[in-house]
């Protein structure tokens, strides 16, 4: 009887004491402790591991940083001859032998073999947790904007430890942008405060940040608790919060219709730039090209090729592959229409079928030179990743570039045709073949060119399109029906049609695209297109004079 | 015209000739593989189709079977879904195949299921799928819904403590019949409606961004949001580029992926990936002795040390070494003896686990999540304690909560428990 009350006391004992051993682990104090606890690494579940970094780093020692971010960068890796914890250089793919350092004293440690080692894991919640920890190291560094990216990150995940951290820096930072985003952090636990004061004045400074955080904090205090009353129990509070709330929403949906726009743009360039290449051949010369597509896929296949060939330069390759593929792709249509195109003049419906053809032989031809599988091709640092203008609005940079680069090569080839002396006899052609021909002008050669220009630019536009989309056998497919549209559209024969169709039908695809989903978005686009070319047959700019009495 | 016939009838009587030679030398087993090797399946399935020659070689370098060699028969559908059924009836009827190991879509299974019932073939399926089917003469190697979709879930719901979901799919049978069951799941857990997204897009779908920046204003409410994508195909490869685009890391809104495995990842650039999840039955990553031997072999078959392995292929071993046990014990290759034969039997996996054939013609898998890591292979981050049992009618549609399948005492694929009716097969 006894012996069971004892047994129950000491059960109770262990539950109690249990927990309490956990949460109160004693900090560390030399560098045989930082050893022993790095040692548990090798068999720990995810979640002890990240008791076991936090353990290391709340001693607040800076020389733990490294370890911590090779463990972030799947480079801490343990020895399993003698089980020892230790950093590796680079951990390599190519590498067989990994050159080793000590995660202690930081000094080389030789090398040892990749079989020798197994990679300490990482998973989603300790890699958030680690780049936390590395970021209150950082808040103290030399460089502002690390200190910027620190603060950043800390706002993400804020706890009482990090804004004692974030507290104590506001003091002595020097940097006013860093300072900024460190008052939204201190603001943000001034709503916990007791005094009601305190909390109206961390409203007013929070009011003009556009953070989703600070806006679902804001939002939080107009919350009903489940027992009826508010999170936030002074009224003066609440409402100055409700105000913030509705500032902060409305400046945050004028930048959400900001971003459609913008959006649409980035779209609707993709769309010119596709288009753009068709509105000489199938616009200025008249011919049908169902290969046009395919053309804009040797061009992305020129992309990749670049890249293949200069692996260490993905962004010289990606310059270099511009006049690369306008040659590729350029040539392919010199050789198309020499070949093929010009014994079909006069004569839409077989053009079409012969370059339908075509496009089937290209298309099968990568396939059996590169596989029928997508290839990858990477895209340059500084082409990828977004501007953040503010809380509300981020812009990413590919898209930015490839509306300047559609833009570009817009005013490229409007000089091309009304500045050069290529362009005068393309115009001359196009008007009138045989007084231009009277006029001792090569028509022959100046269709060949004028075929090559626009093939070229197809291949201009499949560097573009290698950047966001697949490249494989197929691509072409895809937008070859768009780029028809495109040029419709906006007028045959006009490359300003072209411009602004491509641009306003991004947008309005854009626009829709939210209520109705993608697929609904495009038919409604489509029907739109069908109505309007039934109103309008010849598009938004509609040629004029005599050349359009002559083309039709 | 006389020279016309007599050419005619030399070529019957050469035809005569040669058939009953035909005849004689068979003293084989057909084995029949239908997997497209052109067309928009042919990246995953020609893999497939080289896994059965494959297991089919090593079964003959064995002794074969029932002391005849194995002897495979390819067909190519051609990723075109009504070909499928004609193909397969080719296989059946003419080719007379003892058993047939195929197709990857499931529309592709859905128009050779009536053909396969009516000539009474044995079809093995690799593939996970959205299930609610359970047919007399198809057996199931790949996931059920309940041995994919709902243990991921689970796990991001109690380990990842996700509060919002983004149910991504590709606008098809399997993501709409998945993403039902799944929403039907959440709600059945207490997820208001308003914090699960359902979308659609098209096949082959490119133009991301407006998609991406909704999910990433979806998931900027304050609570833990989670991606769980049927987006199908190469569909994938622009979207988690957009992801790395917008600055979506997995450690905020981790991607849960269902049809991304270590076949779509090798041709793609993963350094933006990583973090990411997917849910299978079986990753080229893991460790068991199995594994390392099937990898080697595979290797050595294919000629290319870089192959990866994935789930499918695992499920194609464990259907084909079912198969092979099954025939064993009936000491027949006849369809209705092996049928009888194979509920029941027990292979291993290359997990290190055992493959169990239910009455249900599902069978039982171990589930693994796995994150990406940069090298395009996948970290097991969570699994299963045992094996979990293949349902081949989901639990939570409504319409389907009360049907059983079982193949072995009600001998129906779709049992009615409430009104105690089966109401024949499922293709309907």
């Amino acid at each position: 009887m006894l012996g069971t009350k004892l047994q129950v006391t000491w059960l109770l004992l262990a539950v109690i004491l249990c927990p309490a051993r956990a949460l109160a682990q004693p900090p560390l104090s030399d560098v045989g402790d930082v050893r022993l606890v790095l040692g548990e690494l090798r068999e720990a579940s995810f979640v002890e591991k990240e008791r076991i970094v936090e353990r290391l780093s709340a001693r607040g020692d800076p020389s733990i940083r490294p370890v911590l971010s090779a463990l972030l960068e799947d480079r801490l890796f343990v020895r399993e001859s003698d089980h020892l914890i230790f950093i590796v250089k680079s951990a390599d793919d190519s590498l067989t032998s990994l050159e080793l350092i000590d995660p202690v004293s930081l000094a080389g440690a030789g090398s040892a073999s990749r079989d020798d080692l197994t990679k300490i894991g990482t998973n989603n919640q300790l890699r958030k947790r680690l780049r936390a920890l590395v970021a209150r190291f950082d808040l103290s560094g030399p460089d502002a904007a690390v200190r910027l990216a620190a603060v950043e990150e800390i706002l993400r995940s804020l706890d009482a430890e990090s804004l004692a951290l974030l507290r104590a820096r506001s003091t002595v930072e020097p940097d006013a942008g860093v300072r900024e985003q460190i008052e939204i952090g201190l603001g943000l636990a001034a709503l916990d405060s007791g005094d009601s004061r305190a909390r109206l004045d961390a409203i007013a400074a929070l009011t003009r940040t556009l953070r989703p955080q600070v806006r679902n904090r804001l939002a939080g205090l107009l919350e009903r608790t489940a027992d009826g009353g508010f999170a936030e129990s002074d009224e003066r509070v609440r409402q100055a919060a409700a105000q913030a709330v509705h500032a902060i929403d409305r400046w945050r949906t004028f930048y959400g219709v900001v971003e459609t726009l913008f959006f649409g743009l980035s779209v609707g360039s993709v769309l010119v730039l596709v288009a753009v290449g068709l509105a000489i051949t199938f616009g200025v010369m008249g011919v049908i090209n169902m290969a046009h597509g395919e053309l804009m896929m040797l061009g992305a296949y020129t992309t990749y090729v670049m890249q293949l060939a200069m692996p260490n330069h993905i962004a010289a390759a990606i310059v270099l592959a511009i006049p690369a593929a306008f040659l590729v792709a350029g040539m392919t249509g010199v050789i198309l229409e020499r070949t093929i195109i010009r014994f079909l003049y006069g004569r839409p419906l077989e053009t079409l079928l012969a370059t339908f053809g075509v496009s089937l032989v290209l298309q099968q031809l990568v396939r059996s030179v590169f596989s029928a599988n997508n290839r990858s091709v990477e895209t340059p640092a500084w082409m990828s990743g977004t501007l953040q203008i503010n809380g509300a609005l981020s812009i990413t940079v590919n898209r930015l570039c490839i509306i300047l680069f559609s833009l570009i090569v817009f005013a490229i080839l409007l000089f091309v045709l009304k500045r050069t002396r290529l362009g005068l006899d393309i115009r001359a052609v196009s008007q009138n073949r045989a007084m231009a021909q009277a006029m001792g002008i090569r028509t022959g050669w100046v269709d060949a060119m004028t075929f090559g220009l626009g093939s070229g630019i197809a291949g201009i536009a499949g560097v573009a399109l290698s950047q966001f989309t697949n490249v494989g056998p197929n691509l072409g497919q895809s937008y070859i029906i768009d780029s028809f549209m495109v040029v419709v559209f906006g007028g045959v024969g006009n490359l300003w049609g072209t411009l602004v169709g491509g641009l306003s039908m991004g947008v309005v695809d854009q626009l829709l695209e939210p209520y109705a989903g993608a697929v609904l978005a495009k038919i409604f686009v489509l029907v739109a297109l069908i109505v309007f070319i039934q109103r309008w047959p010849r598009g938004l700019f509609p040629q004029t004079g005599r050349a359009a009495e002559t083309q039709a | 015209m006389s020279s016309t016939l007599r050419f005619l009838t030399m070529w019957l009587l050469a035809a005569a000739l040669a058939c009953p030679g035909a005849a004689l030398a068979q003293d084989t087993i057909k084995v029949g593989v239908l997997h497209s090797l052109s067309g928009t399946m042919a990246i995953s399935e020609t893999t497939l189709k080289d896994t059965i020659l494959m297991l089919v070689d090593q079964q003959n370098k064995k002794g074969g079977l029932l002391g005849k060699k194995l002897e495979a028969v390819v067909v190519d559908p051609a990723s075109n879904w009504p070909l499928f059924a004609e193909k397969a009836r080719q296989l059946l009827e003419k080719d007379k195949v003892a058993v047939v190991f195929g197709c990857w879509t499931s529309v592709s299974r859905k128009s050779v299921l009536p053909v396969f019932e009516k000539d009474n073939g044995l079809l093995f399926y690799p593939v996970q799928y959205e299930g609610e089917e359970s047919s007399k003469n198809v057996i199931y190697t790949g996931a059920a819904p309940n041995q994919q979709a709902i243990p991921a879930v689970d796990y991001l719901m109690k380990d990842v403590a996700v509060k919002r979901w983004v149910l991504e799919g590709t606008d098809y049978v399997y993501p709409r019949t998945t993403n039902k069951i799944l929403e039907a799941y959440l709600k059945a857990k207490g997820v208001k409606a308003e914090d699960i997204s359902i979308n659609y897009t098209p096949f082959g779908y490119a133009d991301w961004q407006a998609r991406v920046a909704a999910i990433k204003k979806f998931g900027s409410a304050g609570k833990k949001t989670a991606v769980v994508s049927t987006i199908n195909g190469d569909a994938n490869v622009p979207f988690y580029k957009e992801l790395g685009n917008q600055r979506i890391s997995a450690e905020d809104i981790p991607v849960v992926a269902f049809s991304v495995g270590e076949e779509e990842l090798s041709g793609l650039d993963t350094k933006p990936l990583v973090g990411h999840l997917a849910a299978w039955n079986y990753f080229m990553s893991d460790k068991a002795p199995a594994n390392k031997v099937f990898i080697d072999q595979w290797h050595a078959y294919i000629k290319k040390p870089k192959r990866t392995t994935n789930d499918p292929m695992e499920a194609h071993y464990i259907g084909f070494n079912l198969w092979v046990k099954a025939v064993e014990k009936a000491h027949s290759t006849d369809v209705e003896k092996v049928l009888a034969a194979l509920p029941g039997l027990e292979v291993p996996n290359l997990t290190g686990g055992v493959a169990k054939l239910l009455p249900n013609h599902h069978v039982t898998k171990p589930v693994y999540i796995g994150e990406v890591r940069a090298d395009g292979q996948f970290d097991v981050v969570w699994k299963t304690s045992g094996t979990v049992p293949g349902d081949a009618w989901s639990d939570y549609l409504p319409g389907s909560k009360e049907i059983e399948a079982d193949w072995v005492t009600l001998k129906c694929g779709n049992y009615n428990t409430k009104t105690k009716m089966c109401s024949g097969q499922s293709y309907k």
